[in-house]
């Protein structure tokens, strides 16, 4: 049944490239901007041209640009995303630090979003027209509409402040209890989206003429859920779940800021006010790729899902 | 836009529409309105960190300024800076979007792939990216990174009214007479985009909105004297534990704008566009 996948799967590849070239050619091209003379921003105030000129050389900084940015390419492939000014050791060993406290802030938050998203939604498509459906769909919308960072003020106001269940902010050990309000923060926005997709597209596929077929041959309730609504009604879920990773990554600066969670997010904003160039580029250059590749996994999942997809029709 | 009778019985709109009116009559009329200087501090110790008062009923912040003339003031920031950005964007938006649709070839390849990049990055993401490459922070150069992002959004949806429209009998009627390109491209086809513009500029200046609070509270937006609500959540967040006013209010007036806008936003495009229509 899968057997089909390669070729879609190679193509998705392949259109990947010119956006992947695009990407890297910003972010080379922010840096440079941002930068003026990498050689000289690396060496601080203290100048010694000698020195200066033989580390121009070196970065082949007196190279024409296009040379320069293929050299880069070549570095960052090696894993090499230069120095960091503050802390004077590789970039990219400052991002893996923190890499992992955003992805399981991330992954907590998609949690967060899918259960609560799509219990939502399912109740207020059992109940639709009816006042339960209508205020579940408002808090959707609300949801939706409540800047991240004030939510998480107030979560942690009512939740941490006044009740004390749970701390105000920081990692701790890594605990369970400090991970509750940021995931719960970063996963709302995406919760109200979920909800509203799940309902409609719940809503829409009990409609059709496949599930009253499904019904009238007989088959077990569960089974026409099961396998004929509930796979159907999963491919619209899949397409809000890509876009909740833009969610995610555009909300882990913001939440991670307000929890003092040592993520990347964090680190990217932390390294702004810095002027830790190297630092910020690298994080950009990473949430990019993330960003990137996360779509390109929800572009397999809808071919797993739906087999008409593969011929390249309909994508 | 010729209000459709369905626009009058349409809930989510008419909310939308009270809520922005509400809070743009209450921006314009802020110097009116507010009834303490909002950059004004306050004298006595006491003053500080007041809590809602019959003299300032949101409180005051950690300088002893009134509360509830900051949020007024701050209010014609973010929504200036949310419907301004989103004339520019989307009239860039319009011009590349017609560009790519109408003349095709390698420059609609050239401009489809650089609204592939910058969407290829997570907005807020690449917004810090690009204010890092300024010396300082700034609401002026907020503008400039958020039309520099804000584009794209509509330059596809034009791009793709555009290579609907060009075929049309109309559009073909008028190559026939000789009509130039600029003429065909300004009088016939944007018009005629209109709607799915006006539903993409709408939703977008909520986003723009979020993005401005978002980029302030980072300390990378708007700096002191500028008011602008993120920047006032920042210093909420400082004194949560001890004056949570300073941050509930501001926020408050931020989730209404955003959520008036949506409401609007999803409002014409259910008004506009018959698909959506029930």
């Amino acid at each position: 049944m899968l057997a089909d996948l390669g070729r879609p799967v190679v193509g998705r590849l392949v259109a990947l490239a010119p956006v992947l070239f695009g990407i890297t050619l910003l972010v080379f091209v922010l840096n440079a901007i941002a930068l003026g003379d990498p050689a000289r921003a690396a060496m601080g105030q203290r100048v010694d041209p000698d020195a200066l000129e033989r580390l121009r050389h070196e970065y082949a900084l007196d190279r024409p640009l296009p040379v320069q940015y293929a050299l880069w390419i070549g570095r960052l492939i090696r894993g090499d995303l230069g120095m960091s000014f503050r802390e004077q050791r590789p970039v990219v060993e400052v991002l893996a630090e923190r890499a992992a406290a955003t992805i399981r802030l991330a992954l907590a938050a998609t949690v967060v979003s899918i259960v609560l998203g799509m219990a939502i939604g399912g109740i207020a498509a059992a109940r639709s027209g009816g006042a339960v459906d209508h205020a579940l769909m408002a808090v959707a919308v609300l949801g939706i509409s409540t800047p991240v960072f004030w939510l998480g003020m107030m979560l942690s106001l009512v939740f941490a402040v006044t009740l004390d269940w749970l701390p105000v902010s920081g990692y701790g050990d890594g605990d369970f209890p400090h991970l509750v309000l940021p995931a719960l923060t970063l996963g709302a926005l995406h919760t109200g989206t979920v909800a509203r997709m799940t309902r409609s597209s719940l809503l829409e596929v009990v409609r059709q003429d496949y599930i009253s077929a499904a019904r009238a041959k007989g088959l077990s309730e569960t089974s026409v859920l099961g396998k004929h609504a509930l796979r159907n009604a999963l491919i619209p879920v899949v397409t809000v779940i890509g876009i909740g990773l833009a969610d995610l990554l555009v909300g882990a600066p913001l939440t991670e800021t307000v929890f003092a969670w040592p993520g990347l997010g964090r680190l990217l904003v932390a390294a702004v006010g810095q002027r830790d160039l190297p630092v910020v580029m690298g994080a950009v250059l990473v949430f990019a790729l993330i960003y990137v590749l996360g779509n390109l996994l929800v572009d397999v999942a809808y071919l797993v899902i739906d087999p008409r997809l593969r011929d390249g029709r309909a994508s | 836009m010729a209000a459709r009778p369905s626009a009058l019985r349409h809930r989510g709109f008419l909310a939308g529409l009270a809520l922005v009116a509400v809070l743009a009559s209450a921006a314009l009329l802020a110097p009116l309105l507010a009834p303490h200087d909002p950059w004004q501090v306050a004298a006595g110790v006491g003053a500080t960190l007041e809590g809602p008062s019959r003299a300032h009923p949101l409180g005051t912040d950690i300088l002893g300024r009134d509360i509830f003339s900051r949020v007024l003031w701050a209010g014609r920031v973010s929504l200036s800076v949310g419907i301004g950005v989103e004339m520019l964007a989307a009239l860039i938006g319009c011009v590349v979007g017609v560009l790519a649709g109408y003349y095709g070839g390698a420059l609609d390849a050239v401009l489809m792939r650089s609204t592939d990049v910058v969407m290829a990055f997570p907005s807020l993401v690449l917004a810090i990216g690009l204010i890092a490459v300024f010396e300082r922070p700034g609401l002026d150069k907020v503008v400039v990174v958020l039309v520099a992002l804000g584009w794209t959004t509509i330059a596809r949806v034009v791009r793709g009214a555009v290579l609907t429209l060009k075929a049309r009998d109309f559009v073909q009627a008028a190559r026939a007479l000789g009509v130039g390109d600029t003429t065909i491209m300004v009088r016939h086809l944007v018009p005629n985009a209109m709607a799915p513009i006006l539903v993409t500029a709408t939703i977008g200046v909520g986003s723009n909105i979020v993005a401005e609070a978002g980029l302030s509270f980072l300390g990378l937006g708007a700096q002191s004297p500028t008011i602008s609500w993120g920047a006032m959540l920042a210093d909420g967040q400082t004194f949560l534990a001890t004056a949570p006013w300073v941050a509930v209010f501001p926020g408050l007036a931020l989730l209404l704008a955003v959520l008036g806008v949506n409401l609007l936003g999803d409002g014409v495009r259910d008004l506009l566009d018959p698909r959506f229509r029930e």
